[in-house]
């Protein structure tokens, strides 16, 4: 059912469990910096300009798009945007099903979120789980104006009533496919894999 | 999987760490105007103190409340306890509460060991006899790292009632897992006859020690200790193996100057000392929050504990 | 009443048959017959003379919630004991006549084995004035040991008079080895493992010392002494020095120090809390060398029950001490017989003939042949099993030994000819 035509060099560490064929990559590198070029301009738009404007990137790889949209906002706007890291681990409702793990960092600028349009930025917003728990750690950092979502891939399955305002790509999958984004930061290559099987996530 | 933290010893290199990473994103906790998290809602903390030490419980209490945990306080003074109901008859209460983890401090050595075998949940020592006090010395190497970094290869010298001292057995063991070099200064009538077997020197002379620290730890001398014929006279002990402004002179620049409390103030410190910039005392009593809810948290956060022994 | 004990191995030797009649062994040999006697199938089972314990804890009067003279003598049968003396450390304590021959008769009507009073040294045990050791001597019970276990003689004037004196009457002292200013609060052997369980240490040297100064005492007034559960290698060299100069001096060791460690206390569990402590395995070494070449001269048990509750707790409150009767003799295989230094003829020895002439019980310790009082213990030496609290006789459950493996099987006890126990199970 892999479309093998379609990747033509795949490398070796993203075969999956033997047998099964290996996942394929739905976009390449160059597609997701037309991605985020297209919502740093949506954001600008959207936010008249980008003032007040913070970005909070959801760990791990939200923090890493949310650097490069940085990035991408000033070469626009020609001044710097501030941007920062949120750890949502504490807030999660799925902490009780798996062993304690180690958190990641949250920082933030030293105005903190009071006022400020917040743009929380994820790399795949599926059940919207890790958004609500990212809700509940902005309301305790502070009183932000509004609060808003972009997201590199869209896979659908919500189990809440969440929805982001800006997205690189949607991605119809099924419950059964698994999404994986690398970033070369993170994973040394850019790409957003999409697996055969291997369960909800 | 149940796990207890009892002993430094029960945490490796790589659990300890995870703690003190954990303690230093928790930390933040403390400056942010609501200084709570979620995360362990519905969770029931008991604290359980036989002893005295409204800091210990505090601090405990502190880093409970801030998780969310649901926290019950019995402390013995008054309670079924004081009629002389046995640890055990204790323990079989605290499992009809339902308790998730029970952080116990006790006057028995081996108190909290014992406790483990009795209950369902995680228990934390808080300080036992004359044996350990694990959380304190992760709170301990938690100030230092903030003022020294990385620990390794890190000069640390515990002056003191060392025989006695719960926080110099914990603190030797954990500094020895994180890569420093620990020296325990004292009269040899309070160290341990085994202190060969420890994973430190051991000087009696503290004057030859300082130049070479880059932390110096005070232990408290306890008052009974005074007339049990292991220094002859408060004076001579004080100017022997008191830390005074001179002797803290002799001190490296960076070094800095610790102490559990509660501090005697001109007995084993000196006063200028204690409120000297060098002095971490205050830092300590903060750390030890954040410490506790990084212990906390990894221990009863998850699916099951991240850190920690298995029942003994 | 007859038996006819068939094919026993007499001391682990060739089988042969014994013949016991109206208390007494009237015949030893292969292929006896058996006439009117009851024949009991000894086959693969060593045969040895009734074991004989200097130092049992019996608990009455007092603590009959902890062990009776019927329960202790029960659990002593079941471990093919045929005589226990009987601390005197009892509340009342056993420093009048009076009480020791309450325990005396006590024994005797429990029939299980005989109970052998020991005495206290001084009055309540408090070690400042001798108790009447003549008339608990001349009593019905015929004490010849004296004892203020628990607690040292620890003032020198006491002990050489309570040496002194007991010559009159061939008994002896033994001395429960404790320098009591040093071990204030002790609660486990002084070393690596006491400095890192932050637990009081019992220094080697407080019981080296009060034995160093017993045994000049002893030579000097010319006075036998007998030391109470040596636990240490400096004691052991202690006793070999003395005894090399002629000093009147014997020594027992009990069975837990003879296996267990003071690792065992890492647990914190104070089932392994006794008096003296759990030692180093170098001092186990020392003590199983000591008692294979005679510088210690007997096993005996220490056997100190305590109720549940009194162990169930933190271990600097909990009861010092362990049950050991029912587990003696395998313990005393496992740490001498199956690492050869002692054959059976030295168990026979360590654990029969040398404590009643220690104690002077001229009825026990005698040689297997004809004529001896028929004192017998058949014993099981192959089957191996783990050790299980819930099926002690004892009223105690306090053993160290729970879950461990240990070899043998006390198979039958007889007291002067009276099977106590049979098929391994109490008569």
């Amino acid at each position: 059912m892999v479309n093998a035509a379609s990747r033509p060099d795949g490398p070796a560490e993203a075969r999956v469990a033997d047998g099964d064929p290996r996942p394929k990559a739905v976009l390449e590198e160059p597609d997701i910096r037309r991605a985020l070029t297209r919502i740093a301009h949506e954001i600008l738009e959207r936010t008249k300009g980008g003032h007040d404007l913070l970005l909070l990137g959801i760990q791990t790889r939200g923090v890493t798009l949310a650097d490069r949209l940085a990035g991408l906002l000033r070469e626009v706007e020609g001044r710097p945007v501030p941007w920062g890291s949120l750890d949502v681990t504490m807030y999660r409702d799925d902490l009780r099903m798996r062993p304690a793990r180690a958190l990641g960092r949250t920082e933030l600028p030293a105005d903190g979120v009071d006022d400020r349009v917040v743009v929380l930025v994820d790399d795949v917003l599926f059940s919207g789980r890790t958004v609500r728990a990212a809700l509940d750690a902005v309301n305790d950092l502070g009183r932000p104006r509004s609060v808003q979502l972009a997201v590199l891939v869209d896979r659908g399955h919500r189990e809440l009533p969440i929805r982001a305002d800006y997205v690189g790509k949607n991605l119809p999958t099924s419950m059964r496919e698994t999404v994986k984004v690398l970033l070369a930061e993170n994973d040394g290559r850019d790409a957003v894999l999409l697996g055969p099987t291997g369960g909800a996530k | 999987m149940k796990r207890h933290l009892i002993s430094a010893a029960d945490l490796t290199r790589e659990d300890a760490l995870l703690v003190l990473d954990t303690a230093e994103e928790l930390a933040q906790v403390a400056g942010r105007s609501i200084k709570k998290l979620p995360t362990l809602r519905g969770r029931t903390v008991v604290n359980l103190f036989f002893e005295d030490s409204t800091r210990t419980r505090i601090s405990f209490e502190a880093a409970a409340k801030r998780l969310s945990a649901d926290v019950i306080n019995f402390s013995a003074k008054g309670s079924s306890v004081s009629k002389g109901e046995s640890l055990k008859d204790t323990a079989l209460t605290l499992e009809a509460m339902g308790a998730d983890g029970v952080v116990i401090r006790h006057g028995a050595s081996g108190a909290p060991h014992r406790l483990a075998g009795w209950v369902q949940g995680s228990v934390v020592n808080a300080g036992d006899g004359t044996h350990e006090h694990p959380t304190q010395a992760l709170l301990d190497a938690f100030t230092m790292r903030k003022r020294l970094g990385d620990l390794e290869g890190r000069r640390v010298t515990i002056v003191g009632d060392v025989l006695h001292s719960r926080v110099a057995r914990s603190n030797v063991l954990l500094l020895n897992t994180l890569g420093a070099d620990v020296t325990v200064v004292a009269p040899p009538t309070l160290l341990p006859v085994a202190i060969d077997t420890w994973p430190c020197s051991v000087s009696y002379d503290l004057d030859g020690v300082l130049p070479k620290s880059d932390v110096i730890m005070m232990l408290r001398v306890q008052q009974e200790r005074m007339n049990a014929a292991y220094f002859p006279t408060v004076r001579e002990y004080s100017r022997r193996y008191g830390l005074d402004g001179e002797r803290m002179a002799a001190l490296p620049e960076h070094a800095i100057v610790m102490h559990p409390g509660p501090m005697n103030r001109g007995v084993e410190i000196a006063a200028e000392v204690a409120d000297s910039v060098r002095s971490t005392i205050v830092e300590q009593v903060a750390n030890g929050v954040s410490a506790r809810m990084a212990v906390l948290y990894l221990l009863l956060g998850g699916s099951e504990p991240a850190i920690g022994k298995e029942t003994p | 009443m007859s038996h006819l004990i068939r094919n026993a191995r007499v001391l682990g030797g060739a089988p042969a048959d014994l013949l016991v009649r109206d208390g007494v062994i009237v015949e030893v040999g292969p292929g006896l017959a058996a006439g009117d006697a009851e024949v009991v199938d000894a086959a693969g089972l060593v045969a040895l003379p009734g074991l004989v314990d200097l130092h049992t804890h019996l608990r009455e009067p007092g603590r009959e919630d902890a062990e009776t003279v019927e329960s202790g003598t029960r659990a002593a049968a079941m471990g093919g004991y045929t005589a226990v003396h009987a601390m005197a450390n009892t509340d009342p304590v056993a420093d009048t006549a009076g009480v020791v021959e309450q325990v005396w008769r006590l024994g005797r009507e429990a029939g299980y084995c005989d109970v052998q009073p020991v005495g206290a040294v001084t009055r309540g045990i408090a070690g400042e004035q001798l108790a009447e050791l003549g008339a608990m001597a001349d009593s019905a019970a015929g004490v010849r040991v004296f004892s203020d276990d628990g607690h040292c003689v620890s003032d020198a004037v006491i002990m050489r008079r309570a040496l002194e004196y007991v010559k009159a009457f061939d008994g002896v002292v033994a001395q429960h080895a404790q320098e009591p200013r040093l071990t204030e609060g002790a609660q486990m052997n002084e070393g690596a493992m006491s400095a890192a369980l932050g637990l009081p240490g019992w220094p080697a040297v407080a019981e080296e010392a009060i034995i160093a100064r017993d045994v000049l005492l002893a030579q000097h007034v010319g006075s036998r002494l007998h030391v109470c559960h040596v636990s240490t290698a400096g004691s052991v060299e202690i006793i070999r020095w003395a005894k090399s100069k002629g000093c009147p001096v014997t020594a027992e060791v009990t069975p837990h120090h003879l296996l267990l460690d003071d690792g065992r206390a890492e647990s914190y569990d104070p089932i392994y809390k006794v008096n003296p402590p759990l030692r180093t395995a170098d001092d186990v070494t020392a003590l199983r060398h000591a008692l294979a070449d005679g510088t210690i001269d007997c096993v005996a048990t220490d056997h100190a029950p305590h109720p549940v509750e009194a162990k169930e707790t933190e271990w600097a409150v909990a009861a010092m001490g362990m049950i050991g009767l029912e587990t003696a003799l395998p313990v005393v295989q496992e740490a001498m017989v199956e690492t050869g230094l002692l054959d059976w003829a030295g168990v026979a020895d360590r654990m029969s003939a040398a404590p009643a002439r220690i104690g002077r019980l001229s009825g026990q310790g005698r040689p297997l042949e004809a004529g001896s009082p028929a004192n017998i213990t058949l014993y099981d030496p192959s089957p191996r099993r783990a050790v299980d609290p819930l099926a002690m006789t004892s009223k105690s459950r306090n053993t160290p030994f729970a879950g461990l493996e240990l070899p043998g099987r006390v198979v039958a006890t007889f007291l002067r000819g009276k099977p106590t126990v049979l098929e391994g199970k109490l008569q």
